[in-house]
């Protein structure tokens, strides 16, 4: 279980809006906070750390949650930079 | 029989060095879906952190024109077509089962009820992000379309050099 700061919810959006979110998320958190990115788009899986790669953010790991409506993405990035 | 070296144009240690993070879209078409992927890329481009530029031409200049937008030209030929090419960012036409706006009503329709966001959405955002428009200026005198009948935020009105400048230094060229 990774404890994140701030948790933004992107349930139900689609590529590319997770992405965009959790770009205007970051801005505001400090350095060295995780920011949990919770999403039922299967893409998160690969993109968010593709998003890392390019921004320089720490993809810090990824969490599936089976439910009754299908499965639930968390990704963990900490701001460092 | 010795094949000879060619030397590239860009070698890879200059590539790497300059990184290029820049990205140009031309925008011809001025269909729905296209229209959609258009802003799709150049969003999520932004929110990774390139530098953004999309080029308005032809059909694509629909996309950033204000609704219910007229030919400003004086000649009849040209003001008939202003009639019949309809601009807005909300009432850009599917590529494919358009049915005479029935189809396009009903993806408009299946978009909203999935959180899926639109042309007018999106490109909202892809402004918000700082996204470069250019409109271009060949396209608008042939159409007679003039500034004032375009959105509010496009960055120049320029032609294909200030375009090809741009594209140029990116690293990602598409033309949709």
């Amino acid at each position: 279980m990774i404890q994140a700061d701030v948790k933004l919810d992107t349930l139900g959006y689609f590529c590319p809006m997770p992405i965009i979110m959790t770009m205007k998320k970051i801005k505001g958190l400090t350095l060295g906070q995780v920011l949990e990115v919770v999403s039922d788009d299967e893409g998160i899986k690969k993109d968010m750390p593709a998003w890392c790669d390019t921004t320089g953010h720490q993809m810090v790991g990824l969490e599936e949650e089976k439910t009754k409506t299908g499965t639930i993405y968390k990704a963990f990035v900490k701001k460092t930079k | 029989m010795t094949i000879a070296q060619m030397d590239p144009a860009v070698t890879l240690a200059d590539l790497q060095a300059s990184k290029p993070d820049k990205v140009t879209i031309v925008l011809l078409s001025g269909d729905m879906d296209k229209a959609m992927a258009a802003f799709i890329i150049a969003t999520g481009a932004a929110a990774m952190g390139m530098q953004v530029t999309v080029f308005f031409t032809f059909w694509g200049l629909n996309a950033i024109r204000r609704k219910g937008a007229t030919s400003s030209a004086k000649d009849w030929l040209r003001q008939m077509f202003g009639l019949l090419n309809k601009g807005g960012a909300d009432s850009l036409p599917l590529s494919r089962f358009h049915f005479w706006g029935l189809g396009t009503k009903m993806m408009q329709k299946v978009m909203q009820q999935n959180r899926m966001p639109g042309v007018p959405e999106l490109m909202e955002t892809a402004l918000d992000l700082g996204v470069h428009f250019i409109a271009c200026t060949t396209t608008m005198g042939l159409m007679g379309i003039t500034k004032d009948t375009l959105i509010e935020g496009i960055d120049q009105f320029a032609g294909v050099t200030t375009y090809l400048a741009e594209a140029k230094q990116g690293s990602v060229n598409l033309f949709i």
